[in-house]
């Protein structure tokens, strides 16, 4: 199987963006790099590609910073990077994203598309369902376990209390949660060795996008801060402390 | 604007609880408020849908709608709204209502408002960032319908006292669409009442050090009673409980009367998703932790000694 696995560079994953004047994330002079969340997807690639025979292409949209979330997949063991990267596309919303992913999926050609469930940054956590009806392939989505079988994907999918067991035959887009396998280490060689390795970077043009078609359905109307939680008493002795918790727990009549 | 349609959801063989919280919602929108139901027992369950504000209920009953992920619901949902045109669509959070929005929007070419903790009007949306420490209010452009994917617990469910015509809706999928196939399904229940009705929660992070110490948080929790143990995303990506436990922007939304944080330090994808619990108490290590600053009481100290004596202590309370 040929896979296609999509990364995401994102600015800061520890911690919390800073917004620009513009309402937008800051992404070009930070610190920032792949996606944790994406580790897991590049991961699940590989050792589907492993285990049925074929390669992993990393897919990226982003600023040209976003080239480092690319080096960090092409080092995991990634064959080939492509990288869309258009001012154009700065701000763009899920659909916009998702469209332009879309493109450039369907040029580089796939058996299977891997995702992260959701990007740490943004959160929404809908694009590969919308990739996926774009592609039109199935979504095994919500995947803890992902392997190739008979020639056949195998997942165990997460639900709110266990989780079903789904198979089904490429073509298809995986989306895989967090924790659902150990990403690799790149060693120093592989470091090195993924700076040699082809990233192609197609233009909106290349693509069969048009600027007209690309921009965002949503704007930010206004930003304000949420009130915040006042903090309370704070106790310094242990044992103090579990006497203070037992008593807050009567006061609140949970026991 | 068209109706306001609530994209329902089946659980356990009952209505799921969020439904009721978008439909008492989208009654205060205005215009009409329709519901859309898929799978096994929706149509027995389609009348309470009434009860909480759908004036009409589309329902279907066929398994296919639950044997093969998404595809099927969202033929049959763009099949309804190309037929009837509903300005805006609401979806719970969740892993099935989540796969069937985005699919939806490659099909209607409409916008997306993710992770939305209310609606303003027809195209105006709220949502939160950056662990909830900031409010967003988003304008919804583009064609109808627009669709709102909201986090569960973003609303009070209340009743209306009305009643749904509820319409059958034929169940043409293609084949095609039926290609993945549920094989097996398999519960996890833990023991006790659930993350999202406990009116205890008690959640462990890194600083519980060990998957085993989680033993401490289930001894405390029994001890209590109605409490269910969660757990923060670091700890889930590493392995030590299942991705069910997750309490955070990923994962179960909480509110309950009180939340015990042990060994969390407090990272804004975790406090999304439990900072408007009634009551906080916090156990850390780090005088600095973030958790502590919005804690009614926080505890600075040794989480693994702490929480072993309030166990005791509450042992105590009760037997005496």
């Amino acid at each position: 199987m040929n896979v296609v696995v999509l990364a995401k560079y994102i600015p800061n994953p520890q911690g919390t963006p800073d917004l620009g004047d513009d309402n937008l994330v800051k992404r070009e002079g930070v610190e920032g790099g792949l996606d944790p969340g994406d580790e897991f997807a590049v991961e699940a690639a590989l050792q589907l590609a492993e285990q049925s025979g074929g390669e992993v292409t990393v897919v990226s949209m982003g600023p040209e910073v976003a080239l480092q979330a690319v080096q960090k997949a092409l080092s995991m063991n990634c064959s080939k990077g492509v990288l869309i990267s258009d001012p154009a596309l700065r701000g763009s919303d899920v659909w916009v994203t998702a469209r332009v992913l879309a493109a450039a999926i369907k040029r580089a050609g796939f058996d299977v598309v891997v995702t992260g469930v959701e990007s740490t940054d943004g959160s929404t956590g809908t694009l590969p369902m919308t990739l996926a009806e774009l592609l039109e392939v199935p979504a095994l989505s919500f995947a803890r376990h992902v392997e190739a079988k008979d020639g056949n994907i195998r997942i165990e999918r997460q639900t709110e209390t266990g989780y079903d067991v789904v198979e089904c035959a490429p073509p298809a887009l995986v989306s895989v949660t967090a924790g659902a396998n150990n990403p690799r280490y790149p060693t120093l060689k592989n470091i090195m060795q993924a700076k040699q390795k082809p990233v192609d970077r197609p233009s909106l043009a290349d693509l069969g996008l048009s600027g007209d078609e690309v921009r965002p359905t949503q704007q930010v109307a206004e930003i304000r801060p949420a009130p915040e939680r006042q903090g309370g008493e704070i106790v310094e002795d242990e044992g103090e402390g579990v006497q203070r918790i037992v008593e807050f727990l009567k006061e609140a009549k949970v026991l | 604007m068209g109706a306001v349609w609530v994209y329902g959801e089946l659980f356990e063989g009952n209505v799921h609880p969020t439904t009721l919280e978008l439909l008492t919602k989208a009654r205060s929108l205005g215009d009409g408020t329709e519901a859309v139901l898929l799978g096994p027992g929706a149509s027995e369950v389609a009348p309470t849908l009434g009860e909480y504000g759908a004036q009409r209920v589309f329902a279907a009953d066929d398994a296919v709608y639950t044997d093969h992920l998404a595809q099927p619901a969202v033929h049959t949902l763009h099949r309804l709204v190309e037929e009837h045109r509903p300005g805006m669509i609401l979806f719970a959070m969740t892993y099935v209502a989540r796969d069937v929005a985005g699919r939806l929007q490659a099909r209607t070419g409409s916008t997306l408002l993710s992770n939305a903790t209310d609606i303003l009007g027809p195209d105006r949306g709220q949502t939160q960032i950056f662990g909830g420490t900031q409010i967003v209010d988003v304008a919804l452009e583009g064609p109808d319908p627009k669709l709102v994917v909201v986090r569960p617990k973003s609303f009070e469910p209340q009743p209306s006292g009305g009643t749904a015509e509820v319409v059958e809706v034929p169940v043409d999928v293609p084949e095609e669409l039926k290609r993945p196939t549920v094989v097996e399904r398999h519960e996890e229940a833990a023991a006790g009442p659930k993350l999202e009705e406990a009116p205890v929660v008690i959640s462990g992070g890194r600083g519980l050090q060990d998957a085993g110490n989680f033993e401490l948080l289930r001894e405390l929790a029994e001890s209590i009673g109605k409490a269910a143990v969660g757990a923060t995303r670091a700890v889930v990506d590493s392995g030590w409980v299942p991705y069910a436990m997750q309490i955070g922007q990923t994962g179960t939304t909480v509110k309950p009367d009180v939340y015990i944080a042990v060994g969390i330090s407090g990272a804004t994808q975790h406090m999304v998703g439990m900072k408007e619990s009634k009551r906080i108490i916090a156990i850390n290590k780090d005088p600095d932790a973030p958790i502590l600053k919005i804690a009614d009481v926080g505890v600075v100290g040794d989480a693994l000694k702490i929480v072993p004596r309030v166990t005791e202590a509450v042992k105590a309370q009760k037997g005496g």
